[in-house]
């Protein structure tokens, strides 16, 4: 009896929190012509695979938004257009949206090239335009522009030192560094950190630059294991992880300690994966999963990633950028009680907004957080696990490095 | 400065890396130099064969070698098939890039509706298994589509020069109104080949799927080396496009462990034009 009272209200709770956090609070009943959101994704291309994550969410917070009365009392819309993970389509169908489909608000695609391809057709429409994962924060110069990401203006500078603190406090500290990186714009720009930090702290490093689109990593993988270095920082994207590692594997090579900066969620899969760390916000396991809103978005994800066949059907640092990108979106709404692009960008200039990584300003620069609040996550027995900082991480939950 | 070891250990990456272009580029170089068609629709092929081998392995529990046995005669069928759509409506050599550019791009939307966007990875006990000659790790999947590729490029070629098929395929290239005259049946020959080019996109498929990762844009990814190493090594020559696979391979994993491995998919187009500017006999 009591279980089953326990679970009603924990059911009442999820369903009040989504109310709360999508609706302001109070259930309206929709009426009037639907509000519509614009959006293109990297369904296919090379980035179609992390693309297909942003969907899943866009369709869970649609669902949810509806279910708890839309928007200003109005239901709401997505339209939805695939990039091809290029950037002149993107800048294309944003320009689509706006001019053609006329859509009330926009929301920004994923990845580096397509961000700041639409950025250009946000700026010339002065729409308000939420973007979720530019890793180069300065080059979003538009001042329209907010960022979902936590790393705050200058992640090249403050996420390769957080790393190394994440290993000095578990006790290990690398005397040689290895970096790995693809060209990709984001990735080498934060991997040009490791390498500036590295040098400044006179860490002897290897610093090696591969052709996004690489198939072979085996050469690298040599260069890499005859170095033999104590930390390998990998600028990789999405499957590139999954291929250094198998490279490795082939010659036997075990890396002391390594981190892959943009990886494919299911690398936690793969053999030789253990141990690595990467950035996260948001993970599908506690303490995350402690708050009733993302365990209900981590189970519909799961519900409908398990359906669309994704690999790692599971929500983690990806998916927390889109839901993030969208909870900022939904709040400058009905904070500023407008879809007039003006007063929403107003509104996130002075406010606070609580998403799924947490709590977060727009005070640094090029409207990003005001601190880098980035954690790291490790993948423990095939999983990724919060490992740092340690006051976010379970107890149990340490980094572990492999001296 | 690499030392020795790392060398050597590039070295035999290379060769092996490229010993795959080669056995990707077998079929395109035949149906390229005996059939007349550029195939584009090849990579799309192997790269279906790759997914079913994936498919097979991981949902169905065939193993890789017997969903081989059954995609490779598939394929051959297919091959077919597919003269038979080219001879009907004579289709040209620069049509049939054109039709099987299409093609491909059927095949990749077929991939990706059918197994989505995302990457898929065939783990096989094989996968990450090496043995140690001389202090140096040599990958055994690697090297055993290295020796499947040996084998068909160096059969193919004594298919072609010795058999009374390969011949009449041969001087059916050279001039077919001609070939007919001295009674050689040009149509099954084509047909024929056209089949065993299929095949061996079924074979390369195999092994993409046991070495690599698969995701539908990686199609694209093989087209430029690919086409470079069919060129070097002589269209129509098997056992050239086995060589220049090999040579692709070493000189781009030479440039990734001594210079930079960014430099690497320049190695492709580079050594093509320097070839092609100093003119060797074979090409």
């Amino acid at each position: 009896m009591t279980r089953i009272f326990t679970r009603l209200l924990g059911r009442a709770a999820v369903a009040a929190s989504i109310t709360m956090l999508l609706a302001g609070g109070a259930a309206f009943a929709q009426s009037g012509k639907p509000i519509v959101i614009g959006q293109t994704l990297a369904l296919t291309g090379p980035l179609g695979q992390t693309g297909m994550v942003h969907k899943i969410v866009g369709e869970i917070v649609m669902d949810d938004l509806n279910k708890a009365g839309g928007l200003l009392g109005r239901p709401v819309e997505w339209k939805l257009y695939d990039d091809e993970s290029k950037g002149s389509t993107a800048r294309t169908q944003y320009e689509r949206l706006i001019t053609i489909d006329k859509v009330d608000l926009i929301l920004g695609p994923y990845a580096t090239e397509g961000i700041l391809a639409a950025m250009t057709v946000a700026q010339r429409y002065k729409k308000l335009y939420i973007q979720n994962t530019l890793g180069i924060p300065h080059l979003a110069t538009y001042e329209g522009q907010f960022s979902a990401l936590m790393t705050g203006a200058e992640p090249q500078n403050t996420f390769p030192v957080r790393v190394l603190q994440a290993y000095a406090d578990s006790g290990f500290t690398p005397k040689s560094i290895a970096i790995v990186t693809s060209k990709f714009a984001s990735a080498q720009f934060n991997s040009k950190g490791m390498e500036a930090l590295a040098n400044a702290r006179k860490i002897p490093n290897l610093y090696l630059e591969y052709d996004f689109g690489t198939r072979d990593f085996g050469a690298i993988a040599a260069r890499v294991k005859d170095f033999n270095p104590d930390f390998i920082w990998t600028g990789v994207l999405g499957v590139e992880g999954h291929q250094i590692l198998e490279a490795y594997g082939k010659l036997n090579y075990k890396p002391k300690a390594h981190l892959y900066l943009y990886p494919s969620p299911s690398l936690a899969q793969v053999p030789g994966a253990e141990g690595g760390i990467s950035q996260t916000s948001l993970e599908d396991q506690p303490p995350y999963t402690n708050d009733p809103l993302i365990k209900h978005y981590a189970e519909a994800f799961h519900e409908k990633a398990v359906k669309a066949n994704l690999p790692y059907p599971f929500i983690d640092s990806q998916a927390g950028n889109s839901f993030s990108g969208w909870q900022i979106l939904i709040a400058a709404v009905k904070g500023a009680n407008s879809l007039d692009d003006a007063k929403l960008i107003a509104w996130l200039e002075k406010n606070e907004v609580t998403t799924v990584m947490g709590k977060r300003d727009f005070k640094g620069k090029f409207h990003t957080n005001s601190v880098d609040a980035t954690q790291i996550r490790q993948v423990q027995n095939g999983k990724w696990v919060l490992v740092w900082p340690r006051e976010r991480a379970l107890p149990q939950s340490k980094l572990v490095a492999n001296k | 400065m690499p030392g020795l070891n790392l060398v050597e250990q590039s070295l035999i990456t290379g060769f092996l890396a490229g010993s795959l272009y080669g056995l990707l580029a077998l079929g395109l170089s035949l149906s390229w130099g005996l059939l007349k068609l550029v195939n584009i629709g090849h990579f799309a092929m192997a790269l279906l064969s790759a997914y079913l081998t994936w498919y097979f392995g991981t949902e169905l529990g065939i193993p890789a070698w017997w969903a081989g046995a059954i995609i490779v005669p598939v394929f051959f069928v297919y091959g077919v098939a597919l003269h038979w759509v080219f001879v009907k409506f004579r289709v040209s050599e620069m049509a049939s890039m054109l039709i099987t550019f299409a093609l491909a791009i059927i095949v990749e939307s077929f991939i990706q509706t059918i197994w989505t966007a995302d990457f898929r990875r065939y783990s096989t006990p094989l996968a990450d298994q090496s043995f140690m000659l001389g202090g140096l790790y040599v990958p055994k999947l690697n090297l055993l589509a290295c020796l499947v590729a040996a084998l068909l490029a160096v059969g193919t070629w004594g298919w072609l020069k010795f058999t009374y098929a390969g011949k009449a395929l041969r001087a059916c290239a050279e001039d077919a109104p001609i070939a007919s005259a001295y009674g050689i049946d040009h149509k099954s020959l084509t047909y024929l080949l056209s089949g065993i080019c299929a095949a061996y996109a079924g074979v390369a498929g195999v092994f993409i799927a046991l070495i690599g990762t698969l995701a539908p844009n990686e199609i694209w990814t093989w087209i430029g080396v690919v086409f470079a190493v069919v060129i070097i090594g002589r269209l129509g020559n098997p056992v050239g496009a086995l060589l220049g696979g090999i040579l692709i391979g070493v000189c781009e994993a030479l440039t990734q462990s001594a210079v930079n491995p960014a430099w690497a998919p320049l190695v492709s187009f580079s050594v093509l034009i320097l070839l092609l500017l100093v003119k060797p006999k074979w090409i």
